[in-house]
């Protein structure tokens, strides 16, 4: 179990650099609780992200758990598809309630 | 990838790197650190790549592709560490400006990329544009990374589709949709059970290429109303999709929405044929802007007058030069993007005629690029479907060159049967052949080259076909002179709304006529979105500048129409629960399976009898069900009497099967429910030899 917060806006300029500090620190992870709630801002560039994390927790049948999501995101990432892929929890604590 | 040894920069501009780019493929695309750009011109003398941050007025840079980086006819270049999800680009190109030959250069114009897959500057519908703005409808770069899952295109057989044919923001626009985010991609996702329930397995999407719904935009002289291009006939970019009609448009994501749409409908069953305009741009004609095409190689993209001007086949002030090798590999280009990018499963050809002329207009024998389109690898399973004419007087329905490939719009279909159905006499003969699949026009095609329709966006709804005896536009601020005249309408009794009870029953019992005759004929169905409770544009049959009610879903509808609904659930689910309506081929019109009847067979009154004389308004026809198919299904027997004369008349039936009995499936003459049953529902007749079929109806009887 791994718990990585992200916060302000996750773009083109700042993704590949996240992208690859989460996928170095999940190496051994089976499950993930990404806490957004300080993120204000998701890009295409982000939501990509996202999904790379959870195509590589799959691939280990883990799950992904994003805590804190603003009713703005939730929106952009259900009409375009992304939320489908996800848990989704108020807290952390919810979060990990929902993986036990 | 990032060690390879071309990416690397070479030249600076400005602090921006670059170097030389690939040829191929057109357009942008995002490579290891830097952004691919690439465009083709053969008149221009020099070529600027533009670049902005996204919504700036002005470019933090302009960079001249060096002669080295000219290949032939084609400008590349590689810029490096752009941050891609905020540039927007444009080209500026130098050239000759002179009309009379055709050229029409103009460097002071930011020019957008024929090949943009993302177009910025209309990204909130109807958000007021900045008309200072020099660069309005701005090329952006597309993330092409999409997780598809298991989904590709469903390839259902042409015969066994029903299509519904909507706009993508009057589908749901309505606050009575209910939708979360009315009016866009994602709330026809909301919407998915509903076109569940009703039956249909594809959606025809009215233009989704992305347009400027301000282009022509006015005010009603006496209303005061705002008309725009809601249609969206008029494109802007043939690889871009409409960024208005995305919730997340303003977030620049209108490709994931609209793939994720995709990738539902997919999953629910459900094909996606786009209507896509290639005969026209939104330049206008020498009066229009200058957007891209017209500033890039006028003379090759657009069809032009001895003098320079511009033909104007498609009604709309320019003719796209479809049979140009350059602009036919556009065309192709793009058709091939949807249908890998976007799992389209197929097309719909606004005005496809025109696909069909050569650079000086004339209509082509063999035109290259219908034969390319027919035989192309990527489509190769995808529908292709023709408007089988053009503005500019060419008519071909029956006649399209195919190559065994395409379908076309039967607007035969259409007209004969609207006139059928308001009793006209004398057509019996032309019904027998539309519900056969139109032999006449495509015997050597077979019947799934026939969309058979009675109504589209294009005219009359459903619902005011049975209630106006004329067009009403002058909502549409032209002193209703635009739109057709030859509706082959009936009001019957009353032109509009009315409270009459008698005048509205036979409305419904016309409605569901035409239904019928729809779903029992061979051929593929088409049917309008709202026809299925009774839309109505109030007469307006020409309603492509109104975003309003007028042209909206009303989805209160459903339930004041309760009945109609109900009638149209239960006729598509009876055609495809019956395979006999659904085949590829023609009826031979003999027995070749041992049944005992003919695969098809055609009676009147009598029954053996048809009455083909000038005054007929009867007919019947008996399907065999063990010819289903070619014999390769098994099914009931199906007789389906029509009478369109006023009053009720006896029909002999003809005998079914030996030991099958007659069992009434549908007769609109008769009131809920008994106007249609569920198949496995249907009670036999007590009279097997002959029945009364009331005036103005129609009575489907199976025999198992």
């Amino acid at each position: 179990m791994s718990i990585i917060a992200l916060s302000g806006s996750v773009d083109s300029k700042n993704a590949p650099a996240i992208r690859d500090e989460l996928l170095g620190s999940l190496k051994d992870a089976k499950n993930v609780i990404i806490d957004m709630t300080e993120v204000n801002y998701l890009s295409s560039a982000g939501l990509r992200l996202l999904l790379l994390v959870y195509r590589d927790i799959a691939a280990r049948n883990g799950k992904v758990v994003l805590v804190g999501v603003s009713d703005e995101i939730q929106g952009v990432m259900a009409n375009t598809g992304f939320i489908k892929f996800f848990k989704l929890a108020a807290t952390e604590a919810d979060g990990l309630s929902s993986l036990a | 990838m990032d060690l390879r040894v071309d990416y690397y920069p070479t030249h600076e501009h400005d602090g921006y790197k670059f170097r030389r780019g690939r040829v191929l493929p057109f357009g942008a695309t995002i490579v290891p650190n830097g952004v691919n750009f690439s465009i083709c011109s053969s008149d221009a003398t020099a070529c600027w790549l533009v670049l902005y941050d996204k919504g700036e007025r002005e470019p933090f840079t302009e960079i001249l592709f060096p002669e080295a980086f000219r290949l032939g006819d084609v400008y590349s270049m590689i810029v490096f560490d752009l941050d891609y999800e905020k540039l927007e680009y444009g080209f500026r190109m130098d050239g000759p400006c002179q009309p009379e030959v055709g050229h029409r250069f103009d460097k002071s114009k930011i020019l957008c990329d024929p090949y943009a897959r993302v177009i910025g500057g209309r990204d909130v519908w109807l958000a007021k544009p900045d008309w200072n703005e020099k660069y309005q409808h701005r090329a952006r770069l597309a993330f092409d990374d999409f997780d598809w899952e298991e989904d590709k295109a469903l390839e259902i057989p042409l015969e066994d589709l029903v299509i519904y044919e909507m706009h993508v923001r009057g589908f749901t626009a309505d606050p009575s949709s209910r939708a979360a985010f009315p009016g866009t991609y994602s709330a026809i996702r909301e919407k998915i059970p509903y076109l569940q329930e009703l039956g249909v397995n594809c959606v025809e999407l009215l233009p989704i290429f992305e347009f400027d719904e301000w282009e022509n935009n006015r005010l009603h002289p006496e209303t005061g109303e705002l008309l725009i291009n809601y249609w969206g006939y008029s494109t802007l970019g043939f690889f871009a999709p409409k960024a208005g009609y995305a919730a997340t448009g303003k977030f620049g994501m209108q490709v994931d929405e609209l793939k994720t749409l995709v990738k539902e409908l997919h999953a629910a069953g459900i094909e996606v044929i786009l209507d896509v305009v290639y005969n026209h741009t939104a330049e206008g004609d020498q009066r229009g802007p200058t957007i891209s095409f017209r500033g890039i190689d006028n003379r090759k993209y657009y069809i032009l007058t001895p003098e320079g001007y511009y033909y104007n086949f498609s009604g709309t002030g320019n003719t796209f030069n479809c049979n140009h090798p350059v602009v036919r590999n556009l065309v192709l280009d793009s058709l091939r993007y949807w249908a890998s990018e976007y799992h389209i499963d197929g097309f719909r050809f606004d005005l496809a005629s025109i696909l069909g002329r050569d650079q000086n207009g004339a209509p082509l024998s063999n035109p290259p690029l219908l034969e390319a389109l027919a035989h192309d690898p990527v489509l190769a399973k995808c529908k292709l479907v023709a408007e089988a004419w053009d503005a500019g007087g060419l008519y071909q329905v029956g006649s399209f060159p195919a190559y065994g490939r395409w379908a076309e719009w039967n607007g035969k279909f259409r007209d004969s049967v609207r006139k059928f159905n308001k009793s006209e006499a004398g057509l019996v003969p032309e019904i027998s052949g539309r519900v056969q699949g139109s032999p006449d026009l495509y015997y050597y095609r077979g019947p799934t080259a026939s969309i058979n329709f009675i109504t589209c966006h294009d005219g009359f709804t459903l619902r005011d076909l049975v209630s106006y005896d004329y067009k009403h536009n002058y909502a549409n601020g032209e002193n209703n002179n635009d739109g057709g005249n030859d509706n082959d309408s009936w009001n019957c009794g009353y032109e509009g709304e009315t409270s009459d009870p008698g005048i509205n029953r036979l409305r419904l019992q016309l409605s569901k006529n035409a239904l019928t005759l729809l779903m029992v004929s061979r051929g593929v169905p088409m049917i309008l979105m709202g026809d299925e409770f009774g839309r109505t544009q109030n007469g307006n049959n020409n309603a492509y500048c109104h975003d309003s009610k007028l042209s909206w879903m009303d989805w209160d509808l459903a339930e004041k129409n309760a009945e109609l609904l109900r009638f149209s659930k239960h006729i598509i689910k009876f055609r495809q629960d019956h395979p006999v309506f659904r085949s590829r081929n023609y009826f031979q019109h003999r027995d070749y399976v041992g049944a005992g009847l003919p695969d098809i067979s055609f009676h009147g009154t009598s029954a053996w009898y048809c009455d083909y004389s000038p005054g007929g308004r009867c007919l019947g026809f008996m399907l065999s069900g063990q010819h289903a198919k070619e014999g390769s299904a098994s099914d009931d027997d199906i007789y389906v009497g029509l009478n369109m004369y006023w009053d009720g008349l006896v029909f002999q039936l003809p005998q079914p099967r030996r030991g099958a009995q007659w069992r009434v499936a549908v007769n609109t003459g008769m009131l809920p429910p008994d106007d249609i049953y569920d198949s496995c529902e249907a009670i036999p007749l007590e009279n097997q030899n002959e029945l009364v079929i009331g005036g103005r109806s129609i009575v489907v009887l199976i025999a198992r």
